[in-house]
């Protein structure tokens, strides 16, 4: 059973909506809404249907929420945006608001945010206000584990707030150097959860936090399996297990297994869709060989196959960022990413082929899918 | 009163005019009376450490300042600029 879709799209210079009918053939586009500003998340609320925000920025203005409550149709201002408490003792100022995660379904109205540097902030007036979360932002270890100015080239950041469906204390962070770090009440303490997870790029290779996790998405089918795409390989783990299991070690030598992002089949909890990159010498960050293609584990990641049709067969140098690959939760399953070069592909079997629904869009950092009103 | 030059970037704040007038003794006070009337104009200039943020620029008449604390006199003009950047 499919039902008309709507794929949010936060790129480099602004956003746009692209909505389906119910068979998701043909794609419908809104925008340009608010061209030239950076919008690196576009999330509606699946609470309420209705309540959109973007994490917004420009190359020269402070960033901020961009906030509608009718599903798209107008937009304010948050007016009081992420930002660090005045004083702060490591100096930080919230140089963009990176991830937006809806609440639990028990708590409406609680958004979470992930900024750069990296912070955790909570509103709980449906992102009008942000307030900034202590038990991390002034935990004893937030120098080690999120250095303000460590991590990636475009600025460190705390990249995903996961929620547990189950509960509503129990939080995961995914970040860009301190690996996952979990806490079981509602942010207030938090621990590193790496074992076994590699740093490729630290003299110990296998430290407590340091990692790089691009990603980590709990199975829909089963909120007890984590799936991660780190910058070092692909794992996955097995709660109440505490020891990733680089499941990645089966992907194909000459692709590896590195990428940005990770998507768990919603219903089959042994299925999951990965984006190699080439993460070869400097890391060119492109589709292998120039050859795009999602892989498909059907077996927990013993196994992987190769799924490339309709993409293009040579001179493909696609790379996807981190938010910008993502499934929705029709029956067949539809899948669908943005690509650096503005396009947007989707597939609307599995995976077993897929199709551009839109080129020449800016650089595209977000895609999110969503049932559409 | 302080004569403001607004930027192009921040015209979405002030329906469009590039000129307003604004009261304050220092350049953050201006701020501050900007954002009341312009709400959130102001963290979009300055952080949450009241620095300027690294691709604005202020300037009293032909002096950039960097301090927020720059004390004005009744009669300057403050000018705000999106610094060169792009991409």
């Amino acid at each position: 059973m499919t039902e008309a879709m709507q794929l949010l799209i936060g790129t480099r210079k602004g956003a746009w909506i692209f909505r389906s009918d119910a068979a998701r053939a043909r794609w419908r586009i809104e925008g340009p809404l608010f061209l030239g500003q950076i919008i690196n998340h576009f999330r509606v609320d699946p609470r309420d249907g209705r309540t959109m925000l973007m994490a917004a920025t420009t190359g020269h203005l402070g960033p901020t929420i961009l906030r509608s409550t009718d599903g798209g149709k107008s937009w304010t201002e948050a007016k009081r945006p992420p930002a660090f408490p005045k004083g702060d003792k490591l100096g930080r100022a919230v140089n963009h608001s990176f991830w937006l995660e809806p609440g639990h379904a028990d708590e409406p109205g609680v958004w979470w945010a992930g900024t750069s540097p990296p912070g955790l902030f909570r509103s709980a007036d449906g992102g009008e206000s942000w307030e900034s979360v202590a038990g991390l932002n002034e935990h004893p270890m937030v120098a080690e584990w999120l250095p303000p100015d460590g991590g990636t080239p475009d600025g460190a950041i705390l990249n995903q707030v996961v929620l547990d469906p189950r509960d509503a204390r129990h939080i995961y962070l995914a970040t860009c150097s301190a690996g996952v770090l979990e806490s079981l009440d509602q942010g207030g303490s938090w621990t590193p959860l790496n074992k076994n997870v590699r740093c490729d790029f630290l003299p110990d290779p296998y430290p407590e936090f340091g990692q790089d996790s691009h990603f980590i998405a709990l199975a829909p089918a089963d909120p007890d399996r984590l799936w991660q795409q780190n910058h070092c390989g692909i794992y996955r783990l097995d709660r109440p297990g505490e020891v990733w299991d680089r499941i990645g070690e089966a992907m194909p030598k000459e692709v590896g297994d590195i990428g940005f992002t990770v998507v768990p089949h919603v219903r089959d909890r042994e299925s999951a869709y990965v984006f190699p990159m080439d993460g070869t010498e400097v890391w060119p960050r492109v589709s292998p060989g120039g050859r795009p293609a999602v892989y498909r584990t059907r077996d927990g990641g013993a196994s992987w196959e190769r799924k490339d049709s309709g993409f293009p067969a040579q001179q493909g140098w696609f790379t996807v960022k981190r938010q910008a690959f993502c499934g929705d939760a029709c029956d067949p399953m539809g899948l669908y990413l943005g690509t650096t070069g503005g396009e947007v592909w989707m597939s609307d079997d599995e995976g077993e082929s897929f199709r551009q629904v839109a080129a020449h869009l800016p650089e595209i950092y977000s895609v999110t899918a969503a049932p559409a009103p | 009163m302080i004569r403001v030059l607004i930027p192009s970037q921040l015209t979405a704040y002030t329906d469009g005019v590039t000129r307003v007038p604004a009261a304050g003794a220092t350049v953050d006070e201006v701020l501050k009376d900007l954002d009341a009337r312009f709400p959130g104009i102001r963290f979009r200039v300055v952080d949450e450490q009241d620095r300027v943020r690294r691709h604005m620029r202020i300037f009293v008449g032909l002096e950039e300042t960097r301090a927020v604390s720059r004390p004005l006199s009744d009669g300057d003009e403050l000018l705000i600029f999106g610094a060169l950047s792009g991409g």
